[in-house]
């Protein structure tokens, strides 16, 4: 199997590789996947006061398309709003990568991350507060 | 580094010589005349195109039963190993599916195998599958057990293609002799890597390939012993060659390229298993220096010199194949099969499937050289670190934090 250009350039340069602080209340953590199907994927992001996703890192074990779908969506979700965050498609991304089929279970999971990860964020926060950045 | 001529692009390291291997010049140089000037019938009984072909093709014949110690009469030629092994167990089991109906096998042999008797068990066959241990091999009294009134063969695989062990062969043979049992073995990756001897190995038929022994593809054989007689019903009928066994016009330059393969195996195998361990050795050892965490699939002495399966903890097989883009090796990684699943091999093992998830299987051979060793052990250390730096697992394991302790939603 042959991997696009993109691919290969998320996967050989893999923008926001790290870890933010999972106790910060400002960040939302998201841990998808399991090791023994062969990809897992650890989103994370930091939430601006306003709402606005001002960072965003990455962790993935997982094939080339997995580490590419996940680098790609942390340039995606900076500087959105978690709606529009929330809003990002696994087509978006498998067609962005020009994924083979064979790969959109590495699109989907990447969806699967950002959702965990404003699942995650907004637990933090208490829910009749919505909107406001709970300190 | 190779360069191919269409695009100048160098070419990765070919680290991978239990997929295949590429022909010797020798074998090329023997095969050439046949394609040409030597292009005659070998079953044209007529004329002197015909006898030239014959010649050689009986030539090679005897060149592949001598480096088993079989009679060049013992030898079918095929298209390869996975006919030879479709005609070795439908054969044997429809010749006699009137007196018996029970074949044995290994769940770690080779797809052509398995499927084969998945075949036979929709035709009525009854098989059994037997288990490998944690080091590949056959547990010899779960054979014995497994053996009944109604056992017709017996089929076990001489060396695995993914973790490269041995199973005991005369072991094995003495087991299936004492009981009346056909034994039948598929030694694609056997034959001209370690000593094979049909009769001290009490082998009934044994498969063997073209091009894992440098000789071309798209050619075979299959031993059947004549004394005491093995009879195989023909899966491929028409005008009666191979002694009814395998009709077809015989491929003389790939029957000729087979025999080369096998001539030149038998005289420099000594030689070769004892450069190949020392390199595979070295090269294993400058990984493990280099790398914490990294597990050899397979028993360790039971296996051929040119095979090292291991696991990356951590970091996923496909992944590491595609940062190593500069190696042509494979993986056991779920990824690189359609079906998504991690090898059945290494879960055979009872490798978790996390851990069959990060194997990659580097295959070393005829033509590997230090050099290249050397620069794919460092290659493997620094990219193998590089993923690690960004799998979560490997952040989570340097943490003390136990994988399993967490509830992962499977997928």
């Amino acid at each position: 199997m042959s991997y696009s250009d993109k691919v290969i350039d998320h996967f050989e340069n893999p923008r926001n590789v790290g870890s933010l602080n999972k106790d910060d209340t400002h960040v939302g953590t998201g841990l998808v996947g399991a090791p023994a199907c062969g990809d897992v994927m650890r989103l994370q992001i930091q939430v601006s006061p306003e709402g606005i996703i001002e960072d965003a890192k990455f962790k993935t074990f997982g094939c080339g398309s997995a580490i590419a779908s996940s680098s790609l969506v942390t340039e995606w979700v900076k500087g959105k709003t978690l709606d529009e965050a929330a809003a990002i498609k696994n087509t978006h991304i498998a067609e962005h990568l020009a994924l083979p089929p064979v790969k959109i279970h590495c699109s989907v999971l990447a969806e699967d991350a950002i959702k965990a990860a404003i699942s995650d964020y907004k637990t933090k926060h208490n829910p009749s507060k919505d909107g406001e950045a709970a300190e | 580094m190779n360069h191919s001529p269409a695009n100048d692009q160098p070419r990765p390291i070919y680290l991978d010589y239990q997929a295949t291997t590429p022909c010797d010049p020798r074998v090329v140089q023997a095969m050439l005349p046949y394609f040409t000037e030597k292009f005659g019938n070998p079953h044209s009984r007529n004329h002197m195109y015909g006898w030239e072909a014959e010649e050689a093709v009986e030539k090679a014949r005897g060149q592949i039963g001598a480096i088993i110690g079989a009679s060049d009469k013992e030898i079918v030629f095929t298209s390869g190993a996975t006919e030879s092994n479709n005609l070795a167990i439908k054969g044997v089991a429809q010749f006699y599916k009137g007196k018996k109906n029970h074949i044995v096998t290994v769940v770690t042999e080779h797809k052509c195998v398995l499927d084969t008797c998945r075949h036979l068990e929709l035709e009525g066959f009854e098989i059994t599958y037997l288990p490998v241990k944690q080091d590949g091999l056959v547990d010899l009294d779960q054979l014995k057990a497994a053996l009944k009134d109604t056992t017709v063969l017996v089929s076990v695989m001489a060396v695995n293609n993914e973790i490269g062990v041995i199973q005991p062969m005369a072991e094995i043979g003495a087991i299936c002799r004492s009981k009346g049992v056909f034994f039948h073995t598929d030694c694609a990756q056997a034959v001209g890597k370690i000593p094979l001897d049909v009769d001290a190995m009490n082998i009934d038929l044994m498969s063997i390939s073209g091009h894992k022994i440098y000789g071309p593809k798209g050619v075979g054989a299959l031993y059947v012993r004549r004394k005491p007689r093995v009879r195989v019903l023909a899966q491929i009928n028409g005008g009666g060659q191979e002694r009814g066994m395998r009709s077809g016009t015989l491929a003389t330059p790939l029957c000729v390229g087979l025999g080369e393969a096998c001539e030149i195996a038998k005289a420099e195998m000594a030689d070769e298993a004892k450069r190949l361990t020392v390199m595979r050795d070295r090269f294993h050892k400058r990984v493990t220096d280099g790398l914490p965490e990294v597990f050899l699939n397979g028993h360790a002495q039971h296996r051929v010199p040119g095979n090292l399966n291991l696991s990356f903890a951590f970091v996923e097989g496909e992944g590491l194949m595609m940062a190593v883009k500069e190696l042509a090796v494979s993986s056991g990684s779920a990824c690189t099969s359609a079906s998504l699943e991690p090898s059945y091999v290494l879960r055979a093992l009872g490798l978790e499937a996390e851990m069959a998830h990060t194997s990659l299987r580097i295959g070393i051979g005829r033509f590997t050289t230090e050099a290249e060793l050397e620069f794919a052990a460092d290659l493997l250390i620094e990219r193998v670190t590089k993923l690690r730096s960004f799998s979560p697992l490997w952040e989570m394991a340097q943490q003390g934090i136990d994988i399993k302790s967490i509830q992962w939603a499977e997928h």
